[in-house]
């Protein structure tokens, strides 16, 4: 809380109150915040590298409906960095929902349990249900096709991190942006900055209409940009994974693939200080071969991981104001 | 319309909706069930010249009182129309429909993926995003309803 650290209180700015919050939906948050988010995870690279008790005594419970090891890996791991421990199930079948039981009824029950939960679940609006129900905070680690919300605040820090800002970048969001889950979080959150979008994906990958109206209302967007004439201009280049269950048949899926896969020679002609970003796995969306370019961030991303929920942790358990 | 015209159309006991915007009468009758099958003197107006809208529609039952829940219905396709309670000929009430800024129970969300659809102890709601044309936002997925999509279920 800025305002109340200095000792001032602002009537008309939104509260910068984050105890006991959800972090359900990056749409929840204005510029001032998530700026506040970014700043705290700033201050807890030191704590990610030396460790900390911060968080000593609180519980965090991982509810993976989903599998995503990455993804609950990384809260876990981030909670024990904090001196927090960590309970909860990486399967379906670990869990009573096989019996029938519903989330709801689950989150009641974790609740006892656990400080804060993060919650992977492949249903639409999962996240908005559980923190409906729950007396501790959600936090949405992945829900349906839309939702990502701390993606999406990683990639922020690592553009301002990398980039040195975020304001006045060129972004250009490259493959599916159709189904993939983080490119939606992402473009609502740069939205809130002012960036300029560039589009690029195949035909039946594009972004959905509902996605695009609201971006294209705040930022200057260009779809269907061509990678090749962007490339010289812009600063961030954000892949995402084309997935072959989103292609009817093979050949179709191959040729598509080729076309929006990244390798030295795609970048060829990019800014020095150009950044490449991916939120991981990659399957051959970049070619390794791209690995070793100064432009290449996407395993730095990774640790921003961490210190990004790390941030989060302990802003939704008061830890830090 | 003259007042020789309006007594032919007049009810002695039962409801008028007036004010319906115009050409959307049809879809007012087929939200409340009405088939034409119910033995009740029905007069539907439509495309009625109005000094309000331009145009209007007017439904008048005879017969028949709405309940709640049906000027609620009335609502998602209509807002505005103001409902009359006829009683021996005379306007005993009258009512303005007003569509709610949040809708619950009335109709599903139309994404399957959508936890509202998936067993839990929650109602369906939805925020109302536009109301001419109908547009409706999901509390839970976020996904867009619009007319069509709710005049499939009523
Ligand atoms: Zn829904």
């Amino acid at each position: 809380m800025l305002f109340s650290t200095l000792g001032l209180s602002c009537f008309w700015c939104h509260n910068l109150e984050f105890k006991g919050r959800d972090i359900v939906s990056i749409e929840d948050f204005i510029q001032t915040e998530i700026n506040h988010i970014l700043d705290v995870a700033k201050s807890m690279e030191p704590l990610a590298k030396g460790g900390s008790e911060l968080l000593k005594g609180k519980i965090l419970a991982t509810l993976f409906f989903e599998p995503s090891t990455r993804t609950r890996l990384s809260f876990e791991s981030a909670m024990l960095k904090l001196g927090g421990n960590v309970i909860g199930f990486a399967e379906p079948d670990a869990s009573s929902t096989r019996k029938g039981e519903n989330l709801a009824d689950t989150v009641r029950t974790v609740e006892n349990y656990a400080d804060v939960i993060a919650l992977r679940h492949s249903l639409e609006g999962s996240a908005k249900l559980a923190a409906e129900f729950s007396k501790v905070p959600i936090i949405n680690a992945g829900t349906g096709s839309e939702e990502h919300p701390t993606q999406a605040l990683i990639d922020l820090y690592t553009m301002r991190k990398e980039s040195g800002k975020i304001d006045g970048l060129k972004v250009a969001l490259v493959g599916d942006l159709r189904y993939g889950r983080t490119v939606h979080s992402l473009a609502y959150a740069l939205a809130l900055y002012s960036v300029e979008l560039y589009l690029v994906s195949p035909e039946t990958l594009r972004m959905r209409k509902d996605v695009l109206a609201t971006i294209k209302s705040k930022i200057p967007v260009t779809e269907n940009a061509n990678l090749e004439k962007i490339m010289p201009q812009i600063d961030v280049l954000y892949v995402t994974r084309i997935q072959k269950e989103r292609f009817p048949d093979a050949a179709e899926y191959a040729k598509v693939k080729g076309a929006y896969r990244i390798d030295l020679k795609t970048i060829e002609k990019a800014k020095k200080d150009l950044i490449i970003l991916h939120p991981l796995p990659r399957v051959d969306e970049i070619a390794p071969e791209v690995d070793n370019t100064p432009q290449a961030r996407y395993f730095q991303q990774v640790w921003n991981g961490i210190v990004v929920r790390m941030a989060l942790l302990s802003l939704v358990l008061g830890a830090v104001e | 319309m003259s007042e020789k015209e309006l007594r032919v159309t007049k009810i002695k006991d039962g409801t008028v909706i007036d004010h319906i915007r115009g050409g959307y009468a049809l879809d007012v009758v087929r939200i409340l069930g009405i088939t034409g099958q119910e033995k009740r003197v029905m007069t539907i107006a439509i495309n009625v010249p109005s000094k309000r809208f331009g145009v209007k529609d007017i439904i008048k039952i005879e017969g028949m009182a709405l309940s709640a829940q049906e000027v609620n219905r009335i609502a998602l396709v209509a807002p505005h129309a103001s409902i009359n309670i006829v009683h021996d000929y005379a306007v005993v009430e009258k009512q303005e429909v007003e569509l709610p800024k949040t809708i619950e129970v009335i109709i599903k969300c139309t994404n399957p993926c959508c936890v509202s659809n998936s067993g839990e102890p929650v109602s369906s709601k939805f925020h109302v995003k536009n109301e001419e044309p109908l547009s409706l936002k999901c509390h839970y997925c976020g996904v867009s309803i619009e007319k069509a999509d709710v005049l499939k279920q009523l």
